[in-house]
C-alpha cells in the first residue's frame, strides 16, 4: 500500500498531529511525506527523524503563505503521476478544504476525524465520530487515493531520531491562487487546542466575583489571567465555553464545545463552566476531567473525574501553586 | 448582489442522537437549521443590507427540509430552493457539491456563496470547498468579516494561528464562523412570510444530473463505548488544602 502523508504546517510551524500521520503510516508501509512551502528544509529534515522514508518537497516563493488553490492543484497533480494508495494528513482547517479540493480533482473521497483505522487485506475501514461523537460510523472508500484527516491525538506521536534522513525529490508548484493574503491581524495570540495535551476552560463563572469590585468584563478579564496562568504552569492551553466567547471575554478561537473546536487532551480542567451539551460534545473525551464549579448540581460533574464544589477564584489561584511547588516550577 | 446561503437540515444539538437496531435516532426531538448555517445566513442578509440584493436559501434534503428552509425565509432570505430526489439519498461530500455546483448554476449570476463551516451530522466541513472547486472560484474558508468593493471582497479568516486578512475576486464561495455576529432570530413578519412562502423543489433531472456515485461509503454504525463516570468531589477546610488534594489525585493518574 503505498501511503503518503501531508506535513501540515503554518509559516514553518508543524501541526503536531501530522507526525502522528507519519506514525501510523508507517504502520502499513514505507512512507513518502510531503512537504510544501517555501524555505522548508529544516521541516524535510524533521519528516526524515519522525519516520519519514523519502520526502518529496515543493519549495516555490508562492507557496510561502498556504492558500487552498495552489496547495490543492500541486497535490494532485502529484497524486495523479504517483498513485499513492492513501495520503494522510491531520485534520485542520487547512487540510479540510486541501484534501477536498484535490479529492475533486482527483475524484476520489476524503474521511475526516479520524480516530481509527483497520487494514484487511484490500478493505481499508475507517471510524470516525458522526453527530458531534454521539455515534460512531465506520466508513469504506472505493476510490484512490483516499484522503484520510486523522484526528488530533488519537494516533501515538512517533519518537524523533535526530539525524536520520533519506532521499529527496523535488517536485514542481502549481500556481494557481485565487486569493491575496493581504495580512495577519496581530491582535490574537495563536491557540491550538487540538494538539494540546492539557487544557484549562473558563466560562461564565469567570465573571463572578463581586469581591473584587470590578465590572463584569474586567472580573472575566482577571478570571482569564488566572485560568491562563494554571495552564501555563501545566504546559496547556487556554479554552473556553461559548456562554464565555459569547459574553466577549475572550476570543472565538478559545472556544471548545459544538460550534467551536472538538477537543481531547490528557488533562481538561474545567472552571466556571455549567456543563451545557455544547460544551460536552467538545470535551467529553478528555482522559482525565476535572471540574471546579459554585453549583454542586452543574451538569458537568457529571462527565467530571475529579470535581471542587468552590469559587474559581480561590481554587486556581491555590492549586497554580500546589502544582508550582510539586512539579518544581 | 445575488448571494446563495446553502444549508442543511440536522437533528437539534440537544438531541440524545443514538443507534437503535442499526438505524440512527434522535427521539422526539426537532430537525433544525444546521447552527452553523445560520452564520452564514447571517452573513448573506449583512451583504444584502450593505449592498443591496437578494438572499436564497439553497438546500439538499427531504420534503421535511422545507422547514430549515422557511427559517432561512423567516430570518430575512428573499428565497429558498429545496433540492430533493431519491437518488441523493446517500451521496457523498463529493455528490453534494456536485448538486449545488448544478443549481448554483442554474439559478445563474451569483456573487456569493455562502455555508456554514460545517454540519452537525456528518461534520466534514468538506462541501464549501469542493463546491468552489467545481465552479473554479476561489474558497474563503473560515470567514469572520467581509467586505465587498468594485468585485472584490476581503474577508477576515478566523483561523487557530490567529487573523488572517484575504481578497479575493468575485464570484467566490465562502465559509463563515460564528464572528460574523449573532444570528438574527426570525421577526414575527419574517415567520409570516416564511408560513406562506412556496419553495420550489427541483430534482435531478431539473438540474441535468443523473445520480451521483459515492465513493465514500458507511458500512457501520455504532453506538460509542459508554464511560461510566463517576465523579471524586474533593473536599478540604481551606483552598489549599483542596488543591493539595486535588494536585495529589492529578499526578496519581499520571496525565501529566
Amino acid at each position: 500500500m503505498k501511503t503518503w502523508v501531508y506535513i501540515d504546517h503554518f509559516k514553518g510551524e508543524v501541526q503536531p498531529s501530522s507526525w502522528e500521520a507519519l506514525g501510523l503510516g508507517k504502520t502499513f508501509d514505507s512512507v513518502t511525506a510531503l512537504v510544501f512551502g517555501s524555505g522548508v528544509e529544516t521541516l524535510v529534515k524533521a519528516a526524515f527523524e519522525y519516520g519519514a522514508d523519502e520526502v518529496i518537497v515543493v519549495d516555490h516563493p508562492e507557496l510561502g503563505d498556504y492558500r487552498a488553490e495552489p496547495y490543492a492543484s500541486t497535490l494532485s497533480a502529484l497524486a495523479s503521476s504517483h498513485t499513492p494508495d492513501l495520503i494522510l494528513l491531520p485534520t485542520t482547517a487547512r487540510t479540510r478544504e486541501l484534501s477536498a479540493m484535490a479529492a475533486v480533482d482527483l475524484n476520489s473521497g476524503v474521511l475526516t476525524d479520524v480516530t481509527a483505522v483497520e487494514v484487511n487485506g484490500d478493505q481499508i475501514v475507517f471510524t470516525r465520530p458522526i453527530y458531534e461523537g454521539k455515534v460512531l460510523e465506520k466508513t469504506i472508500c472505493t476510490a484512490r487515493p483516499i484522503f484520510v484527516a486523522l484526528r488530533a491525538r488519537s494516533f501515538p506521536k512517533p519518537p524523533r531520531q535526530e539525524g536520520r534522513s533519506g532521499p529527496v525529490i523535488r517536485a514542481e508548484a502549481k500556481v494557481d491562487a485565487q486569493s491575496i493574503i493581504a495580512g495577519y491581524s496581530t491582535t490574537e495570540a495563536s491557540v491550538n487546542l487540538g494538539d494540546a495535551s492539557v487544557i484549562v476552560s473558563g466560562g461564565r463563572g469567570v465573571s463572578n466575583n463581586p469581591a473584587l469590585g470590578l465590572d463584569e468584563k474586567a472580573t472575566a478579564q482577571k478570571g482569564f489571567e488566572l485560568i491562563g496562568e494554571l495552564a501555563a504552569v501545566l504546559g496547556g492551553a487556554v479554552g473556553a465555553s461559548r456562554a464565555a466567547v459569547d459574553a466577549g471575554y475572550i476570543s472565538y478561537a478559545h472556544q471548545v464545545g459544538q460550534t467551536g473546536k472538538v477537543v481531547s487532551p490528557d488533562l481538561y480542567i474545567a472552571c466556571g463552566i455549567s456543563g451545557a451539551i455544547q460544551h460536552l460534545v467538545g470535551m467529553r473525551n478528555s482522559k482525565l476531567i476535572v471540574a471546579i464549579n459554585k453549583d454542586p448540581e452543574a451538569p458537568i460533574f457529571q462527565q467530571a473525574h475529579y470535581g471542587v464544589v468552590g469559587d474559581l477564584f480561590q481554587i486556581v489561584p491555590a492549586l497554580i501553586a500546589a502544582f508550582k511547588k510539586r512539579l518544581g516550577k | 448582489m445575488k448571494i446563495i446561503a446553502c444549508i442543511k437540515q440536522v437533528p437539534d444539538s440537544e438531541a440524545k442522537v443514538k443507534v437503535e437496531n442499526g438505524q440512527i435516532t434522535w427521539g422526539e426531538s426537532p430537525l433544525v437549521i444546521n447552527p452553523f448555517d445560520e452564520y452564514a445566513v447571517e452573513g448573506a442578509l449583512q451583504q444584502k443590507e450593505a449592498h443591496s440584493g437578494t438572499v436564497t436559501a439553497l438546500c439538499i434534503g427531504p420534503e421535511s427540509a422545507k422547514e430549515a428552509l422557511k427559517y432561512a425565509l423567516a430570518m430575512g432570505a428573499d428565497d429558498a430552493i429545496l433540492i430533493s430526489d431519491p437518488a441523493l439519498e446517500d451521496i457523498d461530500s463529493i455528490g453534494a457539491a456536485r448538486v449545488l455546483t448544478a443549481a448554483i448554476q442554474k439559478i445563474g449570476g451569483v456573487d456569493m456563496v455562502m455555508f456554514g463551516r460545517q454540519t452537525l451530522d456528518n461534520g466534514t466541513g468538506l462541501t464549501p470547498a469542493q463546491t468552489a472547486r467545481f465552479l473554479g472560484w476561489p474558497m474563503l474558508g473560515w470567514v469572520g468579516r467581509i467586505t465587498v468593493e468594485d468585485g472584490r471582497v476581503t474577508v477576515e479568516r478566523v483561523l487557530e494561528e490567529g487573523r488572517q486578512i484575504v481578497k479575493a475576486k468575485l464570484p467566490a464561495v465562502l465559509s463563515i464562523v460564528q464572528s460574523i455576529g449573532e444570528p438574527r432570530y426570525p421577526s414575527f413578519m419574517g415567520i409570516r412570510r416564511a408560513s406562506k412562502a412556496t419553495i420550489p423543489v427541483w430534482t435531478l433531472a431539473d438540474l441535468g444530473l443523473s445520480a451521483p456515485t459515492a465513493a465514500v461509503k458507511r458500512v457501520e454504525i455504532m453506538n460509542p463505548p459508554v464511560r461510566e463516570t463517576v465523579c471524586q468531589i474533593i473536599t478540604g477546610d481551606t483552598p489549599e488544602a483542596i488543591a493539595e488534594a486535588l494536585v495529589e489525585k492529578i499526578l496519581a493518574e499520571k496525565v501529566l
